[in-house]
């Protein structure tokens, strides 16, 4: 993994009179956000997070409403003015910019997508998508064609010329979309992109983020609460709660080893064997195991693993990078499906 | 913390709300009920003293004085420094703009007194605007309306009345929009100009008119500016909640793509305020007329000066004749202006029926079409002026003066009786009460009032208003103009709960009914007087009569909104609990929609008071008599102003009362802090 696209360190957002003071002063920050509210009348929406986003990683940030996951999304391009701390972009600081540096930034380097998409109404799709470039001074031929390209690329083609009240949520959605890629950006951050969008067009986009990601590699940051989105779509889950980090991980690690029970209640109804790998359940390698078992790798999801399981008439063995590590059986994995079962 | 919960308690049931204002009405009622039984009883045996009646001729030191002033400005004006740089030259470029349009339209100062395009270009070129920024249905209606004012005799006058509307409503556009945008894009800057514009549009069109004749002397300089004051509200305001109403998604989105603040006006802001905007033009353009026509007592010309005339000879049918033209000319303002803001509507050229390409390609074969006639019609005479022998206007006079005068004497019966009645047993009981209660206990009473609707505050502002009241030495005509207008606000208030609980609770009622209240709100205050006074002839009855109607749609329209504001839950909830048709509107539906009746009675009163102070064209007395006898008699000129300046603090005093009196229940809930139950 190359050096961070974006690292984040101590950032602060506190909403209120007089929030600018809270950060710095150890007796104030140290209180929970009731007593704050109390206390200072202050809402504090972001406390002190850190964490690093990879060049080309899905990083999901994950909360109920109101933990501050939106409001720390904003904070990256300072679409609302953090209180304190730092925003790294490819080792330059966001809070330091100018107002021109920070233009700059959100013309070419981020871009966002929104929740309730916030389209123009006034404009067709191919004048949305094209927006950002004529914002940064685009000539109109060179827009066009560039947004034509993105229309398709985002499975809009032939609807050029409609305007957003004519489209379904899920199109206007994939006109936010490409809104945000016709820039090409370095990153896209989104926020709860679908959540205002019915079940199976929720499938339908998640799938095509997914595509688009996998077609262009680029970095995303993305806001959610459900948690099925999250363990979809991210390498990496952020579990916010009040403004704080709770736990940072892959999914894997969330639903193997809650950091506490709030974690635990969150991922208890996740079916565990769509997003366990065989090494939360590697037991030792018994006696009676015979040494030419069947081989899986630890990094296997458990439901991947049930065929060969089932087809051998002996527990089969894990291996991570090169040694083997344990062994599973019918056993451990009808355990798994069984606490998911009992937990729903 | 527990008076948090006990105070939103009685907001989650509708029973509780009911109840809870009640108790706490309770030292506000005893209040104002001791304040009314103290004015009873003094009015009883002191009644007839102490009333500062000032006779209609005789003038205070004040006014003396203020006649001085008006001497002095017309001995100083030409070499007084504020007028040779400020005051004259914005006067002499109002007024090169208003001749310019008066020449094209209506008189040219050279030769014929003909005007630069003759009748047959003015209707053909105002016809291609209409078509230009509305549709062909507007423009056949502008041409059939400027021909009809032809056949009515009255094309030169309802063209001096267009162009002064036409002069104003460039003035308040250059002026409106640029500060509309200002307000809206900064929020300190509306802080500013919102109080300033609340104030303007508080005042009856009437008190502009005189200091401004002072200033910038009779005509259509001052008429013009007149009208830009009153005009520019609506547009400026309109065009700020445009700009700032910008949905936060859609705001955020741009600001996330990085533009800046101007991109964001220009590429955002301004396309999606666009049809506020027009509305805001069509607003003002209303607003416009309405001024324009009114300013014809200070000699403002056009048809406005027609309906005076006709007003004050009290001749019927050639202030209906004319007062026909007002509203035609309002109409086709009206629409007109209300097409042009459905154009602007965002997505409204996806509907068009013929493309854009061939449109400009009509717009640009019928502008030559209006060539044509323009040069025609400074070619040919007849062409030029309107042919006389297709006037039906003296025709259409006589009709209806002959018509009013058989109402008059037919339905005397009706119309006399039911004045008189109304006359003997509400108003002049009413009036006696207001004037013949000594100064003192009425001024003690109406600050009590004010003091318990909104404690200290609105008792000091009130005090100051009768205050000053008193010093400008009208106390008893204001008392007679009050007498009038509460009146009326009362009637218009009856009408709007009739009307606004049967808008608000059927649909159907409500499609019928807003059409024509929408009609008649863009009607100039003035031309209500002249059907009634066809059938009740010159008296303060005919004035109050049409304050009622003018007003009644806005209360009305008010009350109807808050009754349809009503959440359908609520309503459900009332009905299934078994509640009779009667019971809703008493227990549910009234009850809650009283904000909106304390507004109805706020806006009801202030254009009743507008209308029953015109009403001095048609008789009615009190400060309006004084505000036109101040125009037309130079020795009575600062009396009329200092009418004016009293119309301004009656006003005040009427709009902050009826404010606190609507603000009150609201206020009070929170704040109570005595254990209530």
């Amino acid at each position: 993994m190359s050096s961070p696209d974006i690292s984040v360190r101590n950032l602060w957002k506190v909403f209120g009179p007089g929030g600018e003071k809270i950060p710095k002063d150890p007796g104030l920050s140290a209180l929970s956000s009731a007593e704050l509210l109390e206390r200072t009348g202050c809402n504090a929406a972001v406390r002190d997070m850190n964490f690093d986003v990879a060049k080309g990683e899905v990083f999901v940030v994950m909360g109920l409403s109101g933990s501050g996951k939106s409001t720390l999304i904003r904070c990256l391009t300072r679409l609302i003015e953090p209180t304190s701390g730092s925003v790294l972009v490819d080792g330059k600081d966001v809070m330091q910019a100018g107002t021109g540096e920070l233009r700059e930034l959100r013309r070419r380097k981020m871009s966002m997508v929104f929740q309730h998409f916030g389209l123009l109404p006034h404009r067709t799709v191919l004048d949305n998508v094209s927006y950002g470039l004529q914002i940064r001074g685009a000539a109109k031929n060179e827009r066009y064609a560039r947004s034509r390209e993105i229309i398709e690329l985002v499975g809009l083609k032939g609807y050029e010329q409609h305007f957003p009240d004519q489209l379904s949520g899920g199109m206007q959605q994939r006109v936010g979309l490409g809104r945000a890629l016709a820039g090409d950006p370095d990153t896209i951050l989104f926020d709860e992109p679908f959540s205002a969008l019915d079940p199976l067009i929720r499938r339908d986009m998640q799938a095509e983020v997914i595509r688009l990601h996998k077609e262009m590699g680029k970095t995303m940051v993305f806001v959610t609460h459900d948690l099925s989105e999250a363990l979809k779509l991210g390498d990496r889950i952020l579990i916010m709660r009040n403004g704080e980090t709770v736990q940072c991980g892959t999914g894997d690690d969330l639903v193997g080893s809650p950091a506490d029970k709030y974690i635990a209640d969150f991922v208890s109804e996740v079916p565990r064997a769509d997003v366990l790998t065989l090494k939360w359940i590697t037991d030792p390698v018994a006696l009676g195991t015979p040494g030419d078992a069947p081989v899986l790798s630890a990094g296997t999801i458990i439901r991947d693993a049930i065929p060969t399981v089932m087809n051998s008439s002996c527990p089969v063995l894990v291996e991570d990078s090169g040694k083997i590590t344990g062994q599973i059986d019918r056993d451990s994995i009808l355990s798994v499906i069984r606490s998911t079962e009992v937990a729903a | 913390m527990s008076t948090l919960v006990r105070d939103r308690a009685p907001v989650q049931t509708g029973l509780v709300s009911v109840r809870a204002p009640r108790k706490r009405l309770s030292r506000r009622t005893l209040l104002l009920g001791g304040a009314g039984v103290v004015w009873l009883v003094g009015f009883l045996f002191l009644h007839g003293t102490a009333t500062l009646t000032l006779p209609a001729s005789e003038l205070t030191d004040l006014h003396r004085s203020l006649n001085q002033f008006n001497a002095w400005v017309a001995s100083n004006r030409a070499d007084n420094p504020v007028f040779q740089y400020v005051f004259t030259p914005l006067r002499a470029a109002v007024d090169a703009v208003a001749n310019l349009f008066i020449g094209v339209f209506a008189a040219s100062t050279t030769g014929l007194r003909l005007p630069e395009i003759g009748w047959l270009g003015t209707v053909a070129l105002l016809s291609w605007i209409a078509l230009a920024v509305g549709n062909a249905r507007v423009a056949l209606l502008t041409a059939a309306a400027f021909v009809f004012f032809g056949l009515q005799g009255l094309f030169t006058e309802a063209a001096y009345t267009f162009a002064l509307v036409l002069t104003a409503v460039l003035f308040t556009l250059a002026l409106g929009i640029p500060l509309g945008v200002l307000a809206g894009v900064y929020g300190r800057v509306a802080k500013v100009i919102t109080p300033v514009l609340d104030f303007m549009q508080t005042l009856p069109t009437f008190v502009y008119l005189a200091p401004l004749a002072l200033i910038f002397l009779i005509g259509p300089a001052s008429a013009v500016i007149a009208t830009v004051i009153y005009a520019a509200p609506p547009v400026i305001r309109l065009t700020a909640h445009g700009i700032r109403c910008i949905p936060e998604n859609t705001r955020e989105a741009s600001d996330s793509l990085g533009t800046t603040g101007w991109q964001r006006l220009v590429t955002l802001q301004l396309p999606l305020a666009r049809r506020t905007i027009v509305m805001g033009i069509n607003q003002s353009t209303m607003a416009a007329l309405s001024m324009v026509t009114i300013a014809a007592l200070i000699a403002a010309p056009g048809l406005g000066q027609v309906v005076i005339r006709a007003l004050q000879s009290l001749d019927v049918g050639t202030a209906v004749n004319a007062g026909l033209s007002i509203v035609l000319l309002a109409i086709v303002l009206d629409r007109v202006t209300t097409a042009a803001s459905r154009r602007a509507e965002p997505g409204a050229n996806r509907r068009r029926r013929i493309s854009r390409r061939m449109r400009y390609i009509l717009l640009a074969v019928s502008f030559l079409v209006v060539l044509v006639t323009v040069q025609l019609s400074r070619t040919m005479l007849w062409a030029a002026a309107f042919p006389k022998d297709l006037n039906i206007g003296p025709a259409f006079v006589s009709g209806v003066s002959s018509a009013s005068e058989w109402l008059q004497t037919n339905l005397y019966l009706f119309t006399v009786s039911f004045r008189e009645a109304v006359t003997n047993g509400i108003l002049n009981p009413f009036q006696s009460l207001l004037t013949e209660t000594p100064f003192y206990l009425l001024v003690a009473v109406i600050v009590v009032a004010a003091f318990a609707l909104g404690g200290w505050k609105l008792a000091a502002v009130t005090a100051t208003c009768l205050a000053v009241i008193i010093y400008l030495g009208l106390w008893s005509d204001a008392m007679v103009t009050l007498a009038g207008t509460l009146v009326a606000t009362a009637v218009v208030m009856v009408l709007g709960v009739i009307f606004g609980v049967a808008m608000g609770r059927s649909d159907k009622v409500d499609q019928l009914m807003r059409p024509m209240l929408d009609a008649g709100q863009t009607m100039p205050a003035f031309v209500y007087l002249v059907p009634f006074l066809g059938l009740f002839g010159a008296t303060r009855f005919t004035a109050i009569i049409a304050g009622i109607i003018y007003a009644a749609p806005v209360a009305i329209k008010i009350t109807a909104d808050g009754i349809a504001a009503i959440s359908p839950t609520v309503m459900e909830a009332a009905v299934s609990s078994g509640s009779t048709p009667w019971q809703v509107i008493t227990k549910v539906q009234l009850p809650m929609a009283r904000q909106s009746l304390a507004l109805a009675a706020n806006q009801g009163l202030i254009y009743v008071l507008a209308m029953v102070v015109v009403g001095a064209l048609v008789g009615a007395g009190g400060l309006g008599y004084d505000v036109v006898a101040g125009f037309v008699q130079s020795s009575l000129f600062g009396k009329g102003l200092a009418a004016g300046l009293a119309i301004v603090f009656l006003g005040i005093l009427l709009d902050r009362m009826t404010q606190a009196a609507a603000a009150n229940p609201v206020r009070k809930v929170p704040s109570a802090k005595s254990p209530a139950h």
